[in-house]
């Protein structure tokens, strides 16, 4: 819910976010020379809306099928044992084998890169990936492991304690990526 | 929604949005049994004390690999083995359980009240896995979560139970988790086998077994406990097979893609005939596949909140 006192300032819009996903389906494909052995897994939930438009992008280029598979980090959170109350869990699917197979994982914004190492650990357990790259739509900085992403739509500075959130389509907003100041859980 | 409760003591104390987070954060979790590594280490560092004073091996093993696919570190604990031959009480017990770290217990007791009685006097979790003929909580979570499974949803069923309602903590559990998800519920038993008052519950009751199952979405079929009865209830266990043993030629009498449902451990040819037993119709495995699920879901909730 927007808090009367938010403050919302544009980063990218829809446009912008339509030609970094169009760009990063193109390097995917240089990078690895083509579509053969090449799988997209998004991260829930953000990542998997913009690898489903990848794999869109992918295959309307390639002409060719490009698996695709969704995943639920929550059961390999480092914070479980911390906090309180337990974030839910979603459904992680992923109907191919993993093994042997390029993976690019894709999430919507690189932060402190918890996420990705959690992301990670649950695909090693899963099956032994050829390769995992990683795709993200924005990378504001402040890392906290070291991981560093192959494809980035945007690299924005940004203060720590600011939020930046990505809006979808897909969820009946306008297509855009904001830093939301004002926020009361930041 | 967020978890809060420290126990999971009855379904009667679940809202009917708790029971939808368990249920949902099942079928989350039902995919890791799929795996190849079956195994996440959502509950890594925790321990589980399987505390059954009771015996059983299927609902004891379910929840042992319940936690261990979640990495926990289980105990397991029966009461012939321990200091409790040697006179000490439950609560002491439990406290000395608990002095070693114990996140969650799960207890299985003879008592009614047994698991409500412990999670006063422990800082841990604690999971009622069966108190006497009160309650068995996961059996009915994992017979609904089956139920939803099969049919998409609950409410607006007909669900028939049938057997010993009055001795049976699974029959108990079940009426109170359907009626609150809005599914009709009827039971089928001999007047012996019925609970004074059982219609205060909000079921239909049935003498007849043809008569309930007139229509009927799911039949859950509740064992015969011979152990517990002696032959008090029954003139014979041969007139009990003859009046409600769901036969073949019975489950006719069903929707024709009903479902039948049975906790364990079976008693092939007295309350479900082997023809029924081991048809496409049964789903019987699939509760207790499905009750590592929900054990999980459990769990990993409950150790949130503790």
């Amino acid at each position: 819910m927007m808090d009367s006192a938010q403050n919302e300032r544009l980063l990218m819009d829809a446009q912008e976010v339509s030609r970094a996903l169009s760009r990063i389906s193109h390097e995917i494909l240089e990078r690895n020379k083509g579509s053969q052995d090449l799988a997209l897994i998004g991260i829930r939930t953000g990542g998997v809306y913009l690898g489903q438009r990848l794999v869109t992008r992918i295959q309307q280029i390639e002409h060719c099928e490009i698996p695709f598979g969704e995943l639920d980090i929550t059961l390999y959170r480092d914070d479980l044992s911390i906090r309180k109350g337990q974030p839910e869990v979603r459904k992680t699917s992923i109907p191919f084998n993993i093994s042997d197979v390029k993976i690019v994982l894709v999430d919507d914004v690189l932060f402190t890169g918890r996420t990705i190492r959690a992301a990670l650990d649950s695909l090693m357990d899963l099956g032994r990936p050829a390769e995992i790259q990683l795709a993200v739509l924005v990378d504001r900085g402040h890392r906290q492991l070291p991981i560093r992403a192959n494809y980035v739509g945007k690299s924005i500075p940004t203060a720590r304690e600011e939020k930046v959130q990505v809006f979808f389509e897909e969820l009946g907003q306008v297509d855009r990526v904001s830093i939301i100041t004002g926020s009361r859980d930041v | 929604m967020t978890w809060t409760r420290k126990d999971l003591l009855t379904i009667t104390e679940l809202s009917v949005d708790e029971i939808e987070l368990i249920l949902t954060t099942a079928e989350s979790l039902k995919e890791v049994g799929d795996r190849d590594i079956k195994k996440v280490p959502a509950l890594r560092g925790k321990t589980v004390v399987n505390l059954f004073f009771e015996p059983s091996t299927r609902t004891r093993t379910s929840f042992e690999l319940a936690a261990k696919r979640l990495s926990a570190d289980v105990i397991n604990f029966s009461p012939s083995t321990s200091s409790v031959v040697k006179g000490e009480t439950l609560i002491d017990t439990a406290r000395n359980i608990e002095s070693m770290q114990a996140d969650i217990i799960v207890l299985r007791h003879s008592s009614p009240g047994a698991a409500e009685h412990l999670a006063r006097f422990v800082k841990s979790s604690v999971i009622n896995a069966g108190d006497g003929w009160h309650a068995h909580p996961t059996q009915a979570l994992l017979d609904v979560f089956t139920i939803r499974e099969k049919k998409k949803q609950i409410e607006g069923l007909i669900v028939v139970i049938v057997g010993d309602i009055a001795h049976s903590r699974v029959a108990r559990s079940n009426i109170a988790v359907l009626t609150k998800l809005g599914a009709e519920v009827r039971v089928a038993a001999p007047p012996t086998m019925l609970p004074l008052y059982v219609e205060r519950l909000g079921v239909k009751v049935y003498y007849r077994f043809e008569d309930a199952l007139n229509g009927a979405d799911v039949i859950m079929m509740l064992r015969l406990q011979r152990e517990r009865l002696g032959r008090a209830l029954l003139p014979s266990t041969r007139e009990y097979a003859t009046l409600f043993c769901l036969t073949a030629e019975r489950f006719t009498l069903a929707k024709p893609e009903a479902i039948v449902m049975h906790p364990g451990p079976l008693n092939r040819g007295i309350e479900i005939s082997p023809a029924v037993a081991d048809s496409s119709a049964a789903v019987i495995l699939d509760q207790v596949s499905n009750g590592v699920s929900v054990r999980m879901a459990l769990m990993y909730l409950l150790s949130g909140a503790a």
